[in-house]
């Protein structure tokens, strides 16, 4: 049985890092193992909270919503954490912009956001 | 009781990233029978135990979301009179000709306050096996065929302007409230549950800065068992779930979230209750909508405040 090739994710600016196999997104990576860093939406393109920058590495990406990927985000760079997948260890930041129901009830310090602060 | 005006929510056209894997997931997974496509492209399903040609509408696009939600209304007559009606009210309308959509005669739009494009129509349709309706088996073998729902049932949109729709829905349209959830103040509403029928929703709207969003559109199962099992077919495919299975507090729903492979939320769903128009509606709190979403757990999930399409 062929084996599977992980490679290692870090989100810069923090301590997080996971392995992700070349199968998954990188989302389904960290969420799969029970990890913390990236906001985890809809996991499949289309709503836009695990926007991330890849600062450094090689990977594959499938389709992404254009409401919240433009075309020069992805030519930056700049995609969904679903929907990419590593071909070589990746540098990573979240700068997904997130919208709130009623956030003036519901906002915590800690929404498992790896978000600097601004 | 009378089913008069708005007779029940009648079909979502939805957005989809890429048409092959949205067919799969709603035709094969959820387990809806396709029934059409047209000139565009787009695709039409119904759910099997549904009379109606179609209750979905897929659209290929490069954002996911919902175009528009429809309710059936009784008959032309009702049709042309919610048009006085909506413009009386200060509502632009605009007319869809018939046949726009397969099958489907004229429709009155209009844009509602939280920024959702609604239709009502009078005339779509039928699609239906005579053997249906002489004699007729109680289930048949589409009924176990993936999920396989009985119908769709309703949606969750997010916006901001819920004022609006509930003066909009309640005055005009016929709807009253069931349920809703209130901020601190006790006075402004987050999330609004409204019926047209004697289900305990036909619509609901939850209070989100940006217009036009979807949160869920939801499709009825007959069992707790059922969805369950609808759960099991989930993971059995890699359908990425959002809450559940588990109950709903508000409505009582038993529920699952779950994401189709463009992001846009669909709920399976059994339970509920069904309130009569005499009802005073069940109100809850913000500190305890927790309970509200997901009453065994006690749990605001986070992707209910933030994940939408």
């Amino acid at each position: 049985m062929a084996v599977t090739q992980r490679h290692r994710i870090s989100i810069v600016g923090t301590d997080i890092e996971f392995p992700c196999p070349e199968t998954m997104s990188v989302l389904h990576g960290m969420a799969q193992l029970g990890r913390k860093g990236i906001p985890l939406g809809c996991r499949s393109g289309g709503c836009g909270v695990c926007k991330i920058e890849v600062v450094s590495g090689e990977y594959e990406r499938a389709k992404m919503s254009r409401a919240h990927v433009s075309v020069e985000d992805e030519a930056e760079d700049r995609v969904l954490a679903c929907c990419i997948r590593p071909k070589s260890a990746l540098e990573i930041r979240v700068i997904g912009q997130i919208n709130r129901a009623f956030p003036e009830q519901t906002k915590t310090k800690d929404d498992g956001a790896a978000i600097p602060p601004a | 009781m009378a089913l008069t005006g708005i007779t029940r929510p009648a079909h979502a056209q939805i957005r989809v990233l890429d048409m092959d894997k949205a067919v799969h997931h709603y035709g094969t997974i959820l387990g809806l029978i396709e029934t059409g496509r047209d000139a565009e492209g787009r695709v039409y399903f119904k759910a099997w135990d549904e009379r109606d040609l179609f209750c979905l509408v897929l659209r290929q696009a490069d954002t996911a979301g919902i175009d528009h939600f429809a309710f059936r209304v009784l008959d032309v007559a009702t049709l042309d009179q919610f048009e006085i009606d909506l413009e009386k009210f200060g509502v632009p309308v605009q007319r869809i000709p018939a046949g726009e959509l397969l099958g489907t005669g004229e429709r009155v739009r209009f844009t509602a306050p939280t920024g959702h494009v609604f239709d009502l129509f009078a005339e779509k349709e039928h699609l239906v096996d005579p053997e249906r309706l002489l004699n007729p088996s109680p289930w048949t073998n589409e009924a176990e065929r993936g999920i396989a729902p009985v119908r769709m049932d309703h949606a969750l949109l997010y916006g901001p302007d819920l004022e609006g729709n509930l003066e909009l829905f309640t005055k005009v349209l016929g709807f009253r409230l069931s349920e809703a959830a209130y901020l601190e103040d006790g006075t402004t509403m987050a999330v609004m549950f409204l019926s047209c029928s004697n289900k305990c929703h036909d619509i609901a709207f939850g209070r989100f800065p940006e217009p036009g969003k979807l949160h869920h559109i939801s499709y009825r199962i007959e069992s707790w068992e059922k969805v369950l099992r609808a759960g099991d077919i989930m993971g059995m495919n890699h359908v990425p779930i959002d809450i559940g299975p588990t109950r709903h507090g508000i409505t009582r729903g038993c529920t699952i979230y779950a994401w189709d492979p463009s992001g846009n939320r669909f709920e399976t769903f059994s339970g509920s209750y069904d309130p009569y128009p005499d009802w005073q509606p069940i109100r809850w709190t913000i500190d305890d909508l927790g309970r509200g979403l997901d009453y065994p757990q006690q749990k605001l999930h986070e992707t209910f405040l933030t994940v939408v399409t």
